[in-house]
């Protein structure tokens, strides 16, 4: 469903991304893992058009993912960013429910209010956090409210972005399984980064180690713990000794 | 490059970046121009905007324009008494205060309360992802940020205008009447026999002119902020430095297309 063909990006002389190849079949969740900087994050921003590649290909359900009508294409993904991303002059609410009170899918306020709260039980927050900002909120209520922000209008395509980073052991569970029963229950395609091994073996189906600007290692989840790969054997153990260097 | 030729070499790539930084705003206005007419609208965020540059500004506005009213008036009874003109205190303060500094005064001041304040938050939301979270929210950023303040900005800048203009002559008349020893009446009568429909349309067109200019500049350099935190301070420093010159430069510019005939 989701195919990155010999993707190259950089910045300046940063050359993040070096021919990133990468499919992800309908249905399916791919956990990508890497160390920071590693250019997880722009991979997900080059498929959802945020950040264009120097070259290479992008396609989605066979298609160029810059060709056609970009609102259509933009209402089949959500997206849980790194940092939340919310927007700090909206009450959590219309954080929510932004995309239900405008566009294509706006529908009355009540409505959106009310699929807004139910999303936010979901991320196993309380009805009141409703009509706070979000400025008042710590960063893992954040967190969660950007994941109910991203499935909010029930996408067929889910991005996200370090889930768990930054919750406590008992909610990263709670928004692992969320993650889990979202592909299952909604059929949805799922691309999640992660730094927590625990996030991944609770949401991936296959799992793709970035390392150097390529793809070093993927492979069916269960693959993991014995893939012979050097970089994923590092990582998973969390050694500073590897082919991966500490210092980059 | 031999060094005969290096401070040309270096003027040239000057002019080059500032043609390119030029051509780049001409691209940002134009867009802005085109999504301005074009569905969805969001009246909300315009609503917003019309308090936040209209409304809220009132009080620096003002204060800004009583105060150079006052002043005006004291140098022009001062000046015009080295050739015993100080009689025409009140149409001086009228035409200087309509003219030049009652949209200059307003324009710089939006500049800084205005311009800064919207580059501070557009650049702000770029670095926090919040601009990218629009686009995936299938809101175009400049339909949803640009297009309310930008228009916020036309619409309601001639009505500051017009307020400061009314505070400006007030103050030259209040000083006038006060310290002196003018007639009140006869201050007021002066004023108003003496300005013209044209001076304050042309005054309330600069208006219209620098409000355009302070909300997109803040657009502008906020949209295009770098990473982090100096990121953030960079675009509010580089708007209010971008919004004061061009406020000040199409005053100039304006001043002779209107006043000289
Ligand atoms: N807008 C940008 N401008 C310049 N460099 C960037 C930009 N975005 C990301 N980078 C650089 O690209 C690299 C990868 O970033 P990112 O994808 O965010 O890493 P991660 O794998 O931790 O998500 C980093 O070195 C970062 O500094
Ligand atoms: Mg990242």
């Amino acid at each position: 469903m989701i195919r990155l063909e010999n993707v190259h990006k950089a910045f300046g002389d940063n050359r993040v991304l070096r021919g990133v190849n990468l499919h992800i079949p309908k249905g399916e969740s791919m956990v990508i893992i890497g160390g920071s900087g590693t250019g997880k994050s722009i991979a997900l921003k080059s498929v959802l058009g945020l950040v264009t590649p120097d070259s290479g290909t992008i396609l989605v359900d066979g298609k160029d993912a810059r060709s056609g009508d970009k609102d259509a294409f933009l209402a089949r993904f959500g997206m849980l960013f790194q940092g939340g991303a919310l927007f700090d002059s909206l009450p959590v609410w219309q954080n929510v429910a932004f995309r239900l009170m405008r566009g294509s899918l706006k529908r009355p306020a009540e409505e959106a209010r009310a699929i807004a709260v139910e999303k936010l039980r979901r991320v196993g927050l309380k009805p009141d956090v409703a009509d706070r900002f979000p400025a008042e909120l710590s960063g893992g209520m954040q967190k969660r409210v950007g994941l109910a922000r991203a499935i909010a209008a029930e996408p067929e395509i889910i991005f996200f972005d370090e889930p768990t980073t930054g919750l406590d052991p008992i909610m990263s569970g709670v928004i692992n399984d969320l993650i889990r029963e979202i592909v299952v229950e909604m059929g949805a395609t799922a691309m999640t980064i992660t730094h927590d091994m625990s996030s991944v073996r609770a949401i991936a189906d296959k799992v793709a180690m970035l390392h150097d600007g390529v793809i070093q290692w993927t492979g069916p989840v269960a693959d993991l713990d014995n893939s012979g790969d050097p970089y994923v054997a590092q990582f998973i153990s969390g050694s500073a000794d590897g082919p991966i260097e500490a210092v980059r | 490059m031999s060094r005969v030729l290096t401070p040309i070499a270096v003027l040239g790539a000057l002019t080059l970046s500032a043609l390119a930084a030029l051509g780049r705003l001409a691209i940002f206005t134009g867009q802005t121009f085109a999504h301005m007419i074009r569905p969805p609208f969001y009246l909300k965020e315009f609503g917003a905007a019309l308090m936040n540059v209209g409304y809220f500004s009132l009080p620096v506005i003002g204060l800004t324009t009583l105060f150079t009213g006052g002043a005006l008036a004291l140098q022009i009874y001062a000046g015009g008494a080295r050739f015993s003109a100080e009689a025409v205190v009140p149409q001086i303060v009228a035409i200087g205060i309509v003219r030049e500094l009652g949209p200059v005064m307003v324009g710089l001041m939006i500049a800084a309360r205005v311009t800064s304040s919207i580059a501070a938050e557009i650049a702000t939301m770029k670095v926090t992802e919040q601009i990218d979270a629009l686009v995936t929210l299938s809101t175009h950023p400049m339909k949803y940020l640009t297009v309310p303040r930008v228009l916020a900005g036309i619409i309601v800048v001639p009505a500051l205008v017009a307020v400061g203009n009314i505070i400006g002559i007030m103050g030259g008349w209040a000083v006038a009447v006060g310290t002196l020893d003018f007639n009140s009446a006869t201050y007021l009568q002066n004023t108003a026999d003496f300005l013209e429909t044209s001076d304050i349309m042309t005054s309330l067109a600069k208006g219209a002119v620098n409000g355009g200019i302070a909300t997109l500049m803040g657009c502008y350099y906020g949209m295009n902020s770098g990473r982090g935190a100096m990121g953030v301070g960079k675009a509010t420093k580089g708007s209010v430095e971008a919004a004061a010159v061009l406020i000040l430069a199409a005053n100039f510019i304006l001043t002779g297309i209107f006043f000289t005939s």
